[in-house]
């Protein structure tokens, strides 16, 4: 008998007899504000936040945010003035020293101030972890309240890779001292845009 | 109403005071009560011990000495917890059972049973509540931190009814002592260790008297405080609400 | 990890030898819980979600088997190679073959308990294949060459004074510097180079999604991503019981998970991998290791619920006082001791008994796993099972027939107090182990027996 044969008669013969599945109950938390909810939240994760009202607002941001850095590029042709766009074809590890990577995320979830992207928007996976710093755009109207309504928005979608990010890559495995900075971006932007 | 009086072992033998508290109180709030003179132990001290197998004899005396009384009141969390859950007796599980569902602790009993609203109590000191896990985790009698829910506590709304009473607020609100029965001898070190931290949070906000709803706590935290010669004292939650000036 | 003849008692007195350092572990884990408890306080519906993750989780078990198939058959579709591993030992060579048909011999790993379960790095390491690990506590203490002592906070038992000197030795920082910051940049430089130049990535599994064939990796250090994005071979290790039913229980679950881990309302990163990377592989190695056995155990199989946050560490006085590698396993803590009878009782006879059973390990136990009643129950299993000592057996049985005879009892308690040497505080005669910190109580007069004879029963 395959391992497999044998874990899973074993399983049959051991699991109990069948208690029902919980229906999920939709738990809408009653924020006044689901944006301020979502700003308060990410600022406290160790995130920045912008409400914009367009692309040029975001660019005026952003040149003095990272007036030093020397590899910004973006996924986003409409950023094309101010950042290299970037398609997927090269080598992952070529990421490696960009500075700043700017993407658009498809929603927001005010409860932890996460955004969810998708291997199509990202290009390369890897785009949002390597990067030294980085920068997610996300309209306002796509805020949801909490994660129940986040798989709401995925029920049905498709990719092959998606991600929550919420704030800068961090640690505390060092005596709980809060670090920014692990081994993903040392800062995370999110613009809100109207 | 008839109550039985069960007393647990090491109350009877060591701390009689708190007995005696506990069955003045009751009859002060017109309890009939009734002692069964042949009483030992609910069997707890083995069954946490993994020798449950080894409690029969005492289950099936406490059955004999119970099971004729409308409800059993118990002057310790833990020990009421151990006959709400692991009371059996394959003679007469029937009596078993019934004693399982009317065995009170001290202070659910006057609260839920007897609803006490007021005490004819005295006791001018700063009084600090040790929460035993077993009467706060196991039977409930005060909210617990861990939980998202109301706040509530049994014998703290009695210690409110008790004139001079000042309730001091600790740290940790409701972290274990570390008696565990025999894990205080077989973990000495983490028992003591805890014992030591749970004392400590207590006097460092001023607290004249410990006080708990379980006496093996207080037997417990009172062998640290007297091997630190403190000046504070341990007061089973019964004797401060039969106290009188 | 190395297997020792201590038990938790003798390992736990160790660590309690240095005192203020007891003191700072227990201060710095109760801060966690603290966090914890003000992330889940402004959460109204929290005991809700606790109660529909255990619904989700006693489904999941009752219907393993299915969910299981169902997995394999979407993982498959998806491009994700399956393998299946009865225990640890074929778990590891189930890697190694892996590496060995890629021609890897140099690999990054995030943080994944069951690899630690299975010993994975010291048989990589016999066979010749470099593994580091990636995130910043593992990576200490693999340095360090100790196991974790904590399955989120892997090095939770180091200061940062030590990590500075561990650090100064193997990556080459000033001698002297021991600034979390500074040493974190570091750690990220030192692995930087690692994810760049490793060819194969291992990642732990947080969650497997039976209708879409999907699992989600959890981290805040990016680490799983870094190692998985940027390897040619993803190896993703898991239990069987990380499967959930559908995609949108994931809402529940990552509600919860973090929260009650770090006090965070999510982790930094919740990465979804569906289908590999263009030009990559993907395996999934899904591992029994007598989890199948846990599930038959009526009493026990709840343990199996456990999604590895941590809450019940943190929230244990005795973990706080004792340290995690007391436990002596690799998932210490109190759901460590109800994991670990069930790999070898006779190895872990000791860790239920690790327990007050204060019980504030199920009131945090964000899938409500009744944590403490199993520590009960094992200990009746252990003691059946003839694990006991001796002298317990003897003493339990002194004390049993006394109890269980009032004329005895109260002869033994007459004749100078029976109590003082037979009650739990000191059976088995170990007088001293209670007298080491504590004083005795005074043995009164009379007991309340004799008192109430006296004072009552003639009345009446």
């Amino acid at each position: 008998m395959s391992s497999r044969e044998k874990i899973l008669s074993g399983i049959k013969a051991n699991q109990p007899s069948l208690i029902a599945l919980p229906d999920v109950e939709n738990f809408v938390q009653p924020f006044a504000d689901v944006v301020e909810k979502f700003k308060t939240v990410l600022k406290a994760i160790g995130g920045n936040v912008h409400a914009v009202q367009n692309v040029a607002a975001i660019i005026e941001v952003l040149k003095a945010q990272f007036a030093d850095a020397s590899r910004i590029i973006s996924v986003l042709p409409e950023l094309n003035d101010y950042a290299t766009l970037y398609q997927q074809g090269d080598d992952p590890h070529l990421l490696n020293d960009v500075d700043v990577a700017i993407i658009k995320a498809h929603f927001g979830v005010a409860e932890n101030g996460a955004v969810w992207v998708t291997e199509a928007i990202l290009q390369e996976r890897v785009l949002p972890f390597i990067c030294q710093h980085l920068v997610a755009i996300i309209d306002k109207n796509t805020i949801v309240p909490t994660m129940h309504q986040a798989y709401e928005q995925i029920a049905g979608t498709s990719y092959g890779f998606g991600t929550f990010i919420a704030g800068p890559s961090k640690t505390a495995d060092i005596e709980q001292s809060l670090v920014l900075g692990a081994h993903g971006p040392k800062t995370m932007t999110v613009f809100i845009l109207a | 109403m008839k109550a039985g009086l069960f007393i647990p072992c090491y109350v009877d033998q060591f701390y009689p005071q708190v007995a005696i508290a506990t069955l003045q109180l009751l009859e002060k709030l017109g309890v009939e009560v009734v002692y069964p003179p042949n009483q030992t132990c609910c069997g707890q001290p083995m069954a946490n011990s993994g020798f449950e197998h080894l409690t029969k004899g005492c289950d099936e005396l406490f059955v004999k000495n119970f099971a004729n009384l409308d409800y059993i009141v118990c002057p310790s969390g833990s020990c009421t917890l151990h006959i709400k859950e692991h009371l059996h007796d394959e003679h007469d599980e029937a009596a078993a059972t019934g004693i399982r569902k009317r065995v009170y602790e001290l202070t659910e009993f006057l609260v839920d049973v007897l609803k006490v609203e007021k005490l004819d109590a005295s006791f001018p000191h700063k009084v600090s509540m040790h929460q035993s896990c077993h009467g706060q985790r196991g039977l409930k009698i005060s909210q617990m931190s861990e939980l998202v829910a109301a706040p509530f506590s049994k014998p703290g709304k009695l210690l409110q009814m008790v004139k001079g009473v000042e309730l001091v607020q600790l740290s940790r609100p409701d972290e274990c002592c570390g008696f565990g029965g025999t894990f205080c001898v077989f973990e000495e070190a983490v028992s003591a260790k805890m014992g030591k931290d749970r004392v400590a949070d207590h006097i460092d906000h001023g607290t004249e008297f410990i006080t708990a709803a379980d006496m093996s706590c207080l037997m417990h935290m009172e062998g640290i405080l007297k091997r630190q010669k403190s000046k504070v004292e341990v007061k089973h939650i019964a004797e401060i609400l039969n106290s009188q000036l | 990890m190395e297997h020792n003849n201590k038990d938790h008692a003798t390992l736990a007195a160790a660590f309690n030898v240095d005192e203020a350092r007891v003191d700072w572990h227990d201060e710095t884990l109760w801060f966690v819980r603290q966090k914890r408890d003000k992330a889940v306080h402004i959460v109204p519906e929290w005991e809700a979600l606790r109660e529909t993750a255990s619904q989700i989780k006693n489904n999941v078990l009752s219907n393993l088997h299915d969910y299981l198939l169902q997995f394999e058959k979407n993982a498959q579709q998806n491009g994700i190679t399956v393998h299946w591993a009865a225990d640890d030992k074929e778990h590891n060579q189930i890697v190694h073959s892996i590496l060995q048909q890629n021609n890897i011999n140099r690999i990054v790993k995030s943080k994944s308990m069951l690899t630690e379960e299975c010993h994975l790095n010291n048989y990589l390491k016999s066979v010749g294949v470099d593994v580091v690990d990636t995130d910043l506590g593992e990576r200490i203490v693999q340095l360090a060459d100790e196991a974790p002592s904590h399955i989120v906070l892997p090095c939770i038992h180091w200061k940062k004074e030590e990590i500075g000197e561990l650090f100064h030795q193997y990556l080459g920082t000033p001698k002297g510097n021991a600034d979390p910051q500074f040493l974190t940049g570091a750690a990220r430089e030192h692995l930087r180079e690692k994810f760049l130049t490793r060819r194969a990535a291992i990642t732990g599994v947080n969650f497997a999604v039976a209708e879409t064939g999907e699992f989600v990796v959890c981290t805040n250090e990016g680490n799983a991503d870094m190692g998985a994005h940027l390897a040619d071979v993803h190896i993703a290790c898991m239990g069987i019981e990380k499967i959930i039913p559908l995609q949108k229980h994931l809402g529940v679950f990552l509600r919860l998970l973090t929260r009650s881990a770090t006090g965070q309302p999510i982790t930094t990163y919740s990465s979804h991998f569906l289908q590999p990377r263009k030009g990559q592989t993907l395996h999934i190695v899904i591992v029994d290791n007598g989890r199948s056995r846990q599930l038959g155990r009526e009493d026990f199989r709840n343990s199996l619920k456990c999604i590895r946050c941590a809450a019940c560490f943190n929230t244990c006085p005795v973990y706080r006082r004792s340290g995690g590698h007391s436990y002596h396993t690799a998932i210490a803590g109190p759901i460590g001791s109800i994991l670990a009878p069930n790999l070898d009782m006779k190895d872990y006879a000791d860790l239920p008994f690790a327990s007050t059973l204060c019980g504030s390990c199920s009131n945090v136990c964000p899938v409500k796993i009744d944590i403490h009643q199993q520590l009960y129950k094992w200990r009746q299993v252990l003691v059946k099972d003839g694990y006991a000592p001796t002298a317990k057996k003897i003493a339990m049985q002194g004390m049993a027939s006394t109890l269980a005879s009032p004329g005895i009892y109260r002869f033994a308690g007459k004749m100078g107090r029976w109590v003082i040497k037979h009650f739990p505080f000191m059976v088995n005669n170990k007088l001293n182990a209670w007298y080491k910190h504590r004083d005795m109580p005074a043995p009164p007069k009379e007991s309340f027996g004799e008192w109430y004879k006296k004072n009552r029963e003639k009345k009446g």
